[in-house]
């Protein structure tokens, strides 16, 4: 389980999770975007393609990341999802906070 | 690497047919919780749950229930264990996760998908644990759950 973080050519700041987003390794990941926020990143997706599981706190964190992300002036976007995550998103309502796209590709172009 | 993380398993009779328990006893360390749930579900007998629900609903109401037994049970006390024991039957999981707080009131938790609550870093736990299996039913206390998954 571990993150990836590679800026496209755009700028955009692209973020692996591979493995699983959860209460044990959510604060790595926030340390990690925020680190990106502060070297000047405005533009976030988070990339699920390789991702098991979330639990409530690696949606907490998504939350609050997109958040403070927001207050910058930037945008955080998901893609990725699977059908059991992107169901855990709906009734979460958290599918109406985030802008949600197919593939990492889609999320780059939505830019 | 040493882990305290030591599972143990057994197949029993019981009620006519042979089930397997697993037990596992989790340190007061959300540290532990990814590795825990990792270690159970890679020893899950195949049978009732399809590798999809033990991928996704199993691994993440795991992930929840130990995660607040650690934070909200066991308040990260290091002197103090959670209690993992998965039943598993023909045609049925039991997931039952023990702490050694005081317990809590599960009808107090508010709604996170309240608008007022949508944008807050923490108090999904519950809420998604409930959607995830058939069945959770808190012990009289408070301090220990049981999951239930029917086969599928």
């Amino acid at each position: 389980m571990s993150f990836t973080l590679r800026k496209d050519k755009h700028s955009v700041v692209v973020v692996g999770v591979d493995g699983q987003l959860i209460v044990g390794n959510r604060q790595e990941l926030k340390q990690k975007v925020l680190d990106a926020l502060e070297g000047g990143g405005r533009k976030f997706v988070v990339d699920f393609t390789k991702t098991g599981y979330i639990d409530s706190s690696g949606l907490g964190v998504l939350v609050s990341l997109s958040k403070k992300i927001r207050e910058q002036g930037g945008d955080l976007r998901l893609c990725g999802l699977n059908e059991d995550l992107q169901t855990l998103f709906e009734l979460t309502k958290l599918d109406t906070l985030f802008a949600i796209t197919r593939t990492s590709e889609e999320a780059l172009a939505a830019f | 690497m040493t882990t305290p993380l030591h599972l143990d398993v057994r197949r029993r009779a019981g009620g006519g047919e042979t089930e397997t328990e697993l037990s596992l006893d989790v340190p007061s360390d959300l540290k532990y919780v990814g590795p825990a749930v990792e270690l159970i579900a890679g020893r899950l007998p195949s049978g009732p749950l399809s590798p999809r629900r033990i991928r996704f609903n199993f691994r993440t109401a795991l992930a929840e229930a130990l995660a607040n037994a650690i934070a909200y049970g066991n308040h990260h006390d290091p002197a103090r264990v959670v209690r993992v024991l998965v039943q598993v039957g023909h045609d049925v999981v039991r997931l039952h996760v023990t702490d050694e707080g005081d317990g809590f009131d599960p009808d107090e938790v508010p709604d996170p998908t309240l608008p007022e609550r949508l944008e807050l870093e923490d108090g999904r736990g519950l809420f998604v644990l409930r959607r995830l299996v058939d069945d959770v039913a808190f012990n009289a206390k408070g301090n220990s759950v049981c999951l239930t998954l029917l086969a599928g």
